[in-house]
């Protein structure tokens, strides 16, 4: 920057350090002022504007979470000791009193039973951290259906998908700590998983677990990997994911006064910044709720780890869920032939197998899917604008639709988790609910893309139909020669402007590139461009609008606004700075 | 139901009825019959002759028509003969049989026999054949039981059907374990004992009365210990752990987040 | 409108100020400000106040709560009833909850509010920033141009190159440091092949390690098995880990129900019993859940299903092998006892399985 270059006078530097402070606030200002430079921080931040709707709190639902989860999990480790080693329970809980189990698991019960508040600050880091993969989740899916991922935010897109990775490794990790007979298993789950990976498999799952499973090494290196270096990585990628929120201010919804050259909403300090601040206690409130009323993990049921027993109901925590349940309704056999199979090499043969490799393919799918979309969006859509007016879902169908079969193959996979439970519940038979799962597997989606792009075409017509005859009053009226009609009201200029300002464009078409040639990759995008846009519901066009108040003999309020063609700047009417 | 009443209209409902008719009134003269021969061979041990009558006078009218008419078996039903008052005592006092409607195995609904009535059915089915009999109340005191050794027999022998608490858990085609809360001390030892439905047999030799009895302290102990943490939410585990928090956690906050954005009035 | 946003990129972005003529009409601006009950009755603000006050004051009772449940309910450890001590250690779990929960949700809701009814609500209108501007971009560009310059790494190549080699043979040493994640000195796929199952190895209950009789398992009986070695084991984790290999299931058939055997397994089983690895071959739970008139065995994690009848082959679900049958018979005394060891490895496929017998020490 050229700010190096600056030169300042001398009597700025006196300016600066003879300045004397009157009251005694004002003396303990000053004095940090000087040392850190708070003017400057104040200055850019104390009346920055922050948009306020309800669907921008999941970011922070999340980042309490975490804040959340990091504190009582510093409680935690004051008692718990990660430890493979064996001792004889003789705590408190008398069903275990006697048996030989891990050091891990002997002080996971002493937390629950002989450490008062130990339990309620167990259950609050277990439902803490449901709740911290929850918000990430449903703030992506928010950010996704209303198009916040557009330019300039593609990265930290990218910065918040490496977050939700990140939760669900810190979750794992910490499921399997207590060392019981249900996250056992689990480990076994994920053991079975790494040696399908070919070539290295049986290897890394040596080196996991220091040997062969489940050995003695790999709770102390789960609790490393669980208390270290993922929070240490969330940590860092949370600071970077704030700073480029802040770097680029905060997306808004589309509506009268926004545009893509302003922020509307509320200042920090005070208001924006006493809602934040109180809503952390909500979430810590909430959470508290939840862990002294609702018993989670109940870790004494499921005893010592031990590779003999299981239980029925054997499930991951509900992030891990779509894993275990895309396992289950992979066939092992298709008729009599079976998947797996040996590739023969030169050195006796490999193993391939199949039935555990073909469920990661749509999991990478989707990840990686995630990671990608920004970039795959605007390839689509040759749109490579930068966006910080959001879309309303309806006014993207093609995403929303999409969006909305993504989410349902989650859902069905994610369901499957829960198919023995499905079926003991509704009184189904197993095997029955495992065939419905895998034909949802495949029709889910389709028909879930069908139906949400008829559903948000149906919406546009209906705003246009508002916009051009207005609600109906639920008022009906009769005419002097007889004649019915309903009253309609017109909608005032402000709604409007949330009805009409979008865009609908048409498909453009292959187009050549610099040499004039079109590749196949280009007609492949204008293909997908075509499918893109060639349903659509055009908004409303100046014409239009003036022909059909020209019809309805009224005056609406936006008539004025229509004709007038005054442009909005950006300081408008609630002006501040 | 519906099927039934149906089925009550069909013309050779009527045909139908007098062969039931006439098929319970020989079962009945047959039943008169080896009455005598049952009194004449064998009283089990611990029952009465009377009870062996009674007891083979209700199979007679309840059961014989499924079970056959000396409980020999029928495509209906399996044969009685060597199965023990054990199966009688689980089946009958847990009101899996008589058997409502048939299905991937016997629901459990209120017992359709007391107490006495169900004695005497059991007492039937043993002078049939040697099988597993009524445990003695020994095995069935709770406060002798040592609850730990019981719950690391039922983690290992148990805990992969009915599920770590005992909350039940499916099986294969429609199939389940049911769950064991609240279920009497004595139908845990005979379901034991004799293996209903699919249940694999647990008998002496695999495991001993005393672990038995150390099973059940476990199970009466885990049952009235309740669940320290708050509800326990059906000792589902995770799934209903993630229900929960996608509901009533989500719900919370959606609301807390919609009254804090809300423009206040 | 319609080649808006598409197609061609260089498109002047006027949307950007919802500018004349794009849409049916102009952005109207900011709706007119309403004033809340609390900016003009002053009143509504009082009651306001009061009702901040009083969630601050059930913060107030919530910590109240807490300290109770904390001091007034002992320890579970301080009751000669252990029942006792369980329902007493649910009531302090709920008075810290909820205790704590109140003084949360009084706090935050009051400062919630305080914030939505008394403080000002005039939406702000705040301009964004363009991300740089064109003076500072040509600036910073000269600067990485002049930089790069002072370094010469452009004019000399040597330099360059041995700087990437260099940075790129780094890094391997810090792979090549957690090799010793796996220290045990049977490293290496062989260990999978074999579990403690031998010749003469009497297969014994699982905990309590009591040999079985035949006569032990009547039919439709299931046991859960552990090879009679295995105490011998010393050392948890590896006891663990052998344990993880040679978990037996134990089932006695009625013979007939039995499917003729494949050449090979003839005198597998005994007068109707069988054996079978608990290790599912899919992702590796124990396979414990037995049907015993079906037959099958159904895993609980991932439900694969498999036939006990039919030498255990897959019926449903993800698993792709048959369970690894346990050849056994009885020795001298009565007491069953395993043939061999299992003929292919338990438990998950893994990719060096595929050769199952390199040394041929398996029988054909």
């Amino acid at each position: 920057m050229s700010a190096s270059k600056e030169k300042y006078t001398e009597a700025q530097y006196l300016e600066a350090i003879e300045y004397q402070p009157k009251t005694g606030t004002g003396k303990i200002a000053n004095y940090v002022d000087t040392r850190v430079g708070g003017t400057s921080i104040v200055r850019e931040f104390g009346r920055k504007v922050f948009p306020d709707h309800w669907t921008f709190m999941f970011g922070e639902v999340a980042l309490y979470s975490f804040i959340i989860t990091v504190i009582s999990g510093a409680f935690l480790t004051f008692w718990f000791d990660p430890s493979m080693a064996t001792t004889r329970y003789s705590g408190s809980y008398a069903p275990l009193q006697g048996l030989e189990m891990s050091m891990a698991y002997a002080t996971s019960l002493e937390l629950s039973f002989d450490v008062r508040g130990g339990l309620f600050m167990r259950q609050l880091h277990h439902w803490g951290a449901l709740m911290f993969v929850l918000a990430m989740s449903v703030h992506m899916i928010r950010v996704f259906f209303t198009g916040a991922f557009r330019k300039p935010r593609e990265l930290n897109w990218v910065v918040g998908a490496t977050l939700l990775v990140l939760g669900l490794a810190a979750g794992f990790t910490g499921y399997s700590l207590p060392d019981e007979v249900l996250s056992g298993n689990g480990l076994r789950i994920i053991d079975g998983m790494l040696k399908a990976i070919p070539v290295v498999g049986t290897y890394i799952s040596f080196f996991l677990f220091g040997g062969e499973f489940p050995g003695n090494e790999v709770i102390p290196r789960l609790y490393a990997l669980h208390i270290f270096v993922i929070p240490a990585l969330l940590l860092i990628l949370i600071a970077v994911h704030l700073f480029l929120v802040v770097m680029h201010k905060h997306t808004q919804y589309p509506g009268p006064g926004r545009t893509q050259r302003n922020v509307v909403g509320y200042p920090i300090g005070p208001v924006y910044a006493a809602k934040a601040g109180g809503f952390f206690f909500i979430v810590l409130g909430v959470l508290s709720l939840l862990a002294g009323t609702f018993q989670i993990n109940a870790l004494w049921n499921y005893g010592p780890y031990d590779p003999s027993p299981v239980q029925a109901g054997t499930q991951p925590d509900w992030y891990i869920g779509w894993f275990d349940g895309v396992l289950r309704i992979m066939p092992g056999f298709i008729g009599n032939i079976p998947l797996e199979f040996v590739l023969p090499t030169p050195w006796g043969g490999n193993s391939v197998a199949t039935p555990v490799l073909v469920p990661m393919i749509p999991i990478t799918v989707l990840l990686l899917g995630v990671f990608v979309w920004p970039w795959l969006e605007t390839w689509i859509t040759g749109d490579k604008r930068e966006h910080h007016l959001l879309d309303r879902p309806r006014n993207a169908p093609t995403r929303t639709a999409f969006g909305v079969a993504m989410v349902v193959w989650y859902l069905v996979m994610w369901g499957a988790a829960s198919s023995d439970l499905m079926a003991t519940h509704f009184a189904l038979s197993l095997n029955d609910v495992i065939y419905w799962l895998r034909a949802a597997f495949f029709l889910g989606p389709i028909i879930a893309y069908l139906l949400t792009k008829r559903i948000c075409l149906a919406l546009q017509r209906k705003d246009r139909e508002v916009a051009l005859h207005g609600h109906e009053a639920g008022v009906i009226e009769v005419s002097a020669d007889g004649e019915f009609h309903e009253q309609h009201k017109l909608p005032n200029e402000h709604e409007l402007w949330t009805l009409v300002s979008y865009e609908a464009p048409a498909p453009s078409g292959p187009r050549p590139n610099a040499k004039g040639k079109i590749t196949a990759v280009e007609k492949v995008r204008a293909r997908l461009n075509r499918i893109w846009f060639e349903d659509r519901v055009e908004p409303v066009s100046r014409e239009e609008y003036l022909e059909a108040i020209g019809h309805h003999g009224e005056s609406p309020a936006g008539l004025e606004a229509a004709q007038s063609r005054q442009a909005i700047t950006s300081g408008a009417p609630a002006d501040s700075r | 139901m519906k099927a039934l009443s149906q089925k009550r209209r069909h013309p050779f409902a009527f045909v139908a009825l007098l062969l039931l008719g006439l098929l319970v009134t020989g079962g009945l003269y047959a039943a008169a019959t080896t009455v005598n021969q049952a009194q004449a061979s064998n009283t089990p041990d611990g029952f009465s002759s009377e009870q062996v009558d009674e007891g083979e006078r209700l199979f007679v009218a309840n059961c014989a028509s499924c079970h056959g008419m000396n409980a020999e078996g029928s495509d209906a039903g399996p044969s009685l003969v060597g199965v023990g008052a054990a199966s009688v005592e689980f089946q009958v006092g847990t009101g899996r049989m008589p058997m409502q409607m048939s299905g991937p195995q016997a629901q459990q609904k209120p017992p359709q026999f007391n107490e006495e009535q169900t004695t005497q059915l059991a007492a039937y089915v043993a002078s049939l054949g040697a099988g597993p009999g009524i445990p003695d109340d020994e095995w069935l005191d709770v406060d002798e039981g040592d609850p730990a050794r019981g719950g690391e027999l039922f983690r290992i022998n148990c805990a992969m059907c009915h599920n770590a608490a005992g909350a039940g858990g499916a099986l294969t085609e429609g199939k389940y374990a049911p769950s064991l809360h609240g279920v009497d001390e004595v139908h845990i030892y005979t379901a034991m004992t004799t293996g209903p439905q699919n249940m694999p047999v647990f008998n002496d030799a695999n495991i001993p009365p005393e672990d038995k009895r150390d099973i059940i302290a476990f199970l009466k102990t885990y049952e009235q210990q309740g669940s320290p943490g708050g509800f326990s939410l059906g000792f589902l585990g995770p799934v209903s752990e993630g229900l929960l928090i996608w509901t009533l956690g989500l719900a919370l906050l959606i609301g807390s987040m919609v009254w804090l954005t809300s423009r206040s009035s | 409108m319609a080649e808006h946003g598409n197609g061609d990129s260089t498109a002047v972005v006027k949307a950007g100020e919802g500018a004349s003529g794009d849409y049916a009409i102009d952005n109207p601006g900011l709706p007119p400000h309403r004033p809340r009950l609390a900016d003009v009755d002053e009143k509504a603000a009082k009651r306001s106040e009061r009702q901040v006050a009083a969630l601050f004051f059930i913060s107030i009772i919530g910590t109240v709560m807490f300290f109770v449940g904390y001091f007034a309910v002992a320890r579970m450890d301080q009751f000669e009833n252990y029942f006792e001590g369980m329902s007493a250690l649910r009531v302090q779990n709920t008075l810290i909850g909820v205790g704590t929960a109140l003084a949360m949700l009084g706090i935050g809701l009051g400062i919630v509010h305080w914030a939505k009814t008394l403080m000002p609500d005039h939406e702000v209108t705040e301009a964004r920033k363009p991300l740089r501007t064109e003076e500072d971009r040509a600036d910073a560009e000269k600067i990485v141009t002049e930089v790069v310059d002072e370094t010469q790494i452009k004019r000399r190549p040597l330099l360059r190159n041995t700087m990437i080699a260099a940075a790129l043979l780094a890094p391997l040493p810090a792979v090549v440091l957690f090799r010793d994640l796996d220290r045990t000195a049977d490293f290496g796929v062989e260990r999978m092949r074999h579990s403690l199952w031998d010749e003469g190895i009497r297969l014994v209950r699982d905990p309590t390690g009591t040999p079985i009789r035949a006569a032990d398992l009547t039919i439709g009986s299931a046991m859960h098995v552990i090879p009679e070695n295995l105490r011998e084991v010393s050392g948890h984790g590896d006891r663990l880990a052998e344990k993880a290999k040679s978990v037996v299931l134990l089932m006695r058939l009625n013979p007939d129900d039995l499917h003729e055997p494949t050449p090979g397994r003839e005198d597998w089983s005994y007068e109707g019993i069988i054996a079978c690895s608990k290790v599912c071959t899919h992702v590796g739970c124990p396979v414990a859940l037995y049907e015993r008139h079906t037959h099958h065995l159904l895993c609980p994690c991932h439900q694969s299903t498999f036939d006990a009848s039919e030498e255990f082959k897959v019926t449903f679900g993800p698993a792709g092998r048959p369970l690894p049958q346990l050849p056994i018979t009885v020795d001298d005394e009565g007491f069953l006892i395993a043939r061999s060891d299992f003929t292919e490895p338990v438990g998950p496929t893994y990719w060096e399985r595929g050769h199952t017998d390199p040394e041929g020490d398996f029988p054909a």
